[in-house]
């Protein structure tokens, strides 16, 4: 079936097509289901195509597909070229099979929205570019995709475009994603002038040719594009605004599978990572501080989505960090783990901002374990597995990294175990807020009942929360199960371990700690010991009480004033040139300038209008005048010539 | 014993000269007119001329193309007048100063 791999993209683009077309027609909630149906699909054959290349055998498993001949110009020769490794083939199973499930969950989230079509049509399109990313075989190839997704999250981010704050968040997403994508362009740029290849595999062969300078100058633009795309610091603060996009987009893109592009990218590239020692630590440091100052900010945040945003974050940090030590199958792993739980608590986050009428507000919530039994049981798997508590998937990923960590650079370590802590509290206190304590929404007996509020929920719904229905609850099931169990990757020599079936791909790029079982059993019991204390002191805390000023400094909850940092530093400097821009060059130079030529031919017509005089013999004169100076000018030439 | 060419060349000269002066001083349009027919005329008699002197017939075909955009113009120009007359009762090309820019 490896011939097939083209349907896995084809399968999302027909079904954009047809929204396209048909969308408006097919309506609420008919046109999610096409687009469901779509990717389902797309899961399907990518199921084929997995067991096809299991089939494959060699050292390492992989298959190529030469579409077309995509920019045929004298020595630049690109191919529309797909290719399936073991490392593709992950990203397109998870990706299909995760969006498959949120894509269902849309159905009943985005129930009765004006722009229905539109979004599933916005949402097929999104896969589409991700698989186009993840199965190009070079680079400009993968750059489609990576523009796609980054244009599909911009109209997703703002589909609420009414909402001001909805439609500056895009913009925000779009323009720091541009400043990345800057930095991937230089690269590929750099990568042609050496090797004259956009190729993959042609340029992994030709390593030598680039020079280990050009090589580490390559990697640190890939890292500029990769922290744009991946929210890492310095470019991270949009993925908390891309919070205003609706809860399922949260949870497939900016959870699941955008965010991870670019430590798909980093994986991609590994031969030419590991030929660049200084660039590999630049990403490890870069993963560190960004896994540990987003776990900080996370801890002061009042709107569910926004802890959830800054926790994403945060394991993507975990995930630059595990490239950086060059364990790029632990990366892979708590990438895989992270797009189930991630998934799973932005989709539970949904139901609970569903089931409480759109209210995101943390300190609104409380005791909802009560009102909603089954989103609280899926999103408390969620809760433990990002928390790392054994035996769940994120304490077998998070401990991969860990260790390896460990074993690679052991001053990262305590960074790394400092935010396995904050995360284990700032999740438990999320829960702890949402799920214990007491009632505290809108229509509480003991809360604020306000008289309006609720009129727009006059259709049936009773101001109480209520549970959502099963098209939203079968996904929350199907995530929780896969996120609990996730961890079986883990299990090397099992026929679902995740190194045995990746490994190959990085072959001699890979990192390999080669602890003693003794110092693995030691950090295992550190990481669990570490995660379980952390839950329950942030349970403890924030389920007994929602305010605890002391806990939520104003530098964390402004996110480290970095957004005013950038305001100060890149906004206002950019207004006051726009603003010059506006006021004295616009005006004075380019006004100047039109208005100029335009005085000029006023000026001088209104000189020569004076020879105009309307006499017949004024003109006789001119002529004869002419005839005259033409004639004496003939007889000089004649006698002097 | 023919004539010598130089006077017939002097009467062309003559002639153009009163054309160009009538032309230029004249306000009537039908005495500029021709005034206008009159310096035709005499490069018609310097074409004859020098034709014959210098045995060309180049210089008698070129009198007939002459002559016939001289009566194409008169036609046209005398076509104007009228219309002109009609509107105005003048011939004075003073009265026409319309295109004063």
């Amino acid at each position: 079936m490896l011939h097939l791999t083209y349907l896995i993209i084809l399968l999302p683009l027909v079904g954009f097509g047809i929204l396209l077309a048909a969308g408006r027609r097919l309506g609420d909630p008919a046109a999610g289901w096409v687009g469901t149906i779509a990717v389902v699909a797309s899961f399907a054959v990518s199921v084929g195509v997995y067991l096809s290349l299991l089939q494959v055998n060699a050292p390492v498993r992989s298959y190529g597909q030469d579409l077309w001949s995509w920019i045929p110009v004298d020595r630049l020769q690109v191919h529309a070229a797909l290719y399936v490794d073991p490392l593709s083939m992950t990203m397109v199973l998870f990706i299909t099979g995760i969006s498959s499930l949120i894509h269902l969950y849309s159905i009943g989230y985005m129930k009765g929205d004006r722009d229905f079509p539109k979004f599933f049509l916005y949402m097929n399109l999104f896969v589409a570019s991700m698989l186009i990313l993840v199965l190009g075989s070079n680079l400009l190839v993968t750059f489609v995709g990576w523009e796609g997704v980054g244009t599909c999250s911009y109209w997703l981010v703002s589909f609420w475009f009414t909402r001001d704050s909805a439609a500056s968040a895009g913009k925000k997403a779009f323009v720091y994603n541009r400043i990345g994508d800057v930095g991937f362009l230089l690269a590929i740029f750099l990568v042609w002038s050496k090797v004259h290849t956009f190729d993959y595999q042609v340029i992994f062969a030709n390593i030598d040719k680039i020079g280990s300078a050009n090589i580490t100058a390559i990697c640190l633009l890939l890292l500029v594009g990769v922290m744009g795309k991946s929210a890492q610091i310095p470019l991270f603060p949009w993925l908390a605004d891309a919070m205003e996009g609706p809860t399922p987009v949260s949870a497939l893109i900016h959870a699941a599978t955008m965010v991870t592009a670019g430590v798909y990218l980093l994986c991609r590239v590994s031969p030419l990572l590991h030929a660049s020692p200084s660039a590999e630590l630049t990403i490890a440091i870069v993963g560190a501080a960004t896994a540990f100052v987003a776990a900080t900010i996370a801890c002061a945040q009042q709107d569910i989505k926004k802890v959830l945003a800054y926790s994403t974050v945060s394991q993507l940090g975990y995930m630059f960090l595990a490239i950086g030590c060059g364990a790029y199958t632990a990366a892979i792993f708590l990438m895989v783990a992270h797009a189930f739980f991630k998934g799973l608590l932005f989709l539970g986050a949904g139901s609970v901002i569903h089931g409480l009428h759109d209210e995101q507000d943390l300190k609104r919530m409380g005791n909802l374990r009560a009102y909603l039994p089954i989103t609280f049981i899926t999103f408390a798997i969620g809760w433990l597995c990002i928390a790392a508590v054994p035996p769940l998937s994120g304490f077998w990923a998070k401990g991969d990294i860990l260790d390896n960590t460990w074993a690679a650079h052991p001053g990262l370590w305590v960074v790394g175990i400092v935010t396995a802590a904050l995360t284990a509290y700032y999740m438990s206190r999320l829960t702890g807020l949402a799920f214990f304590g007491r009632d505290r929404w809108a229509g509480a007996d003991d809360g604020p009942v306000p008289d309006a509020a609720h009129a727009h929920h006059a259709d049936g719904h009773s101001s109480e929360p209520h549970e959502s229905p099963w098209i939203m609850t079968v996904p929350l099931w199907i995530l929780s199960f896969f996120a609990a169990v996730a961890g079986v990757m883990a299990i090397s020599g099992s026929r679902f371990s995740l190194a045995n079936w990746v490994d190959p791909v990085f072959g001699s790029n890979l990192f390999h700690d080669n602890l003693s079982s003794s110092a693995e059993w030691t950090l295992a019991i550190i990481d669990a010991v570490v995660a379980i204390v952390f839950v329950l002191i942030g349970l403890r805390l924030w389920s007994t009480r929602s305010e605890r000023p002391a806990l939520e400094a104003s530098f964390l909850r402004g996110a480290w004033y970095i957004n005013e940092l950038y305001d100060t530093v890149f906004g206002r400097p950019s207004e006051r040139l726009a603003a010059f821009c506006a006021d004295v060059v616009d005006p004075k130079v380019i006004d100047g300038a039109v208005n100029g030529v335009a005085g000029a031919f006023r000026g001088s017509g209104s000189l020569l209008r004076r020879t105009q005089t309307g006499y017949v013999r004024n003109y006789l004169v001119g002529i004869m005048f002419g005839a005259v100076v033409i004639l004496g000018f003939m007889l000089t030439r004649m006698w002097w010539g | 014993m023919s004539i010598s060419p130089a006077w017939y060349l002097g009467l062309s000269t003559v002639l153009f000269a009163i054309g160009a002066v009538g032309v230029l001083v004249r306000r009537n349009v039908l005495i500029m007119f021709m005034c206008v027919e009159l310096m035709l005329n005499a490069a018609n008699l310097a074409f004859v001329t020098f034709a014959r002197t210098l045995h060309d017939i180049g210089g008698q075909v070129l009198v007939f193309f002459v002559l016939v955009v001289a009566a194409a113009e008169v036609v046209v120009g005398l076509g104007i007048v009228v219309a002109i007359f009609r509107r105005r009762a003048s011939a004075n090309a003073d009265d026409l100063h319309l295109m004063k820019g």
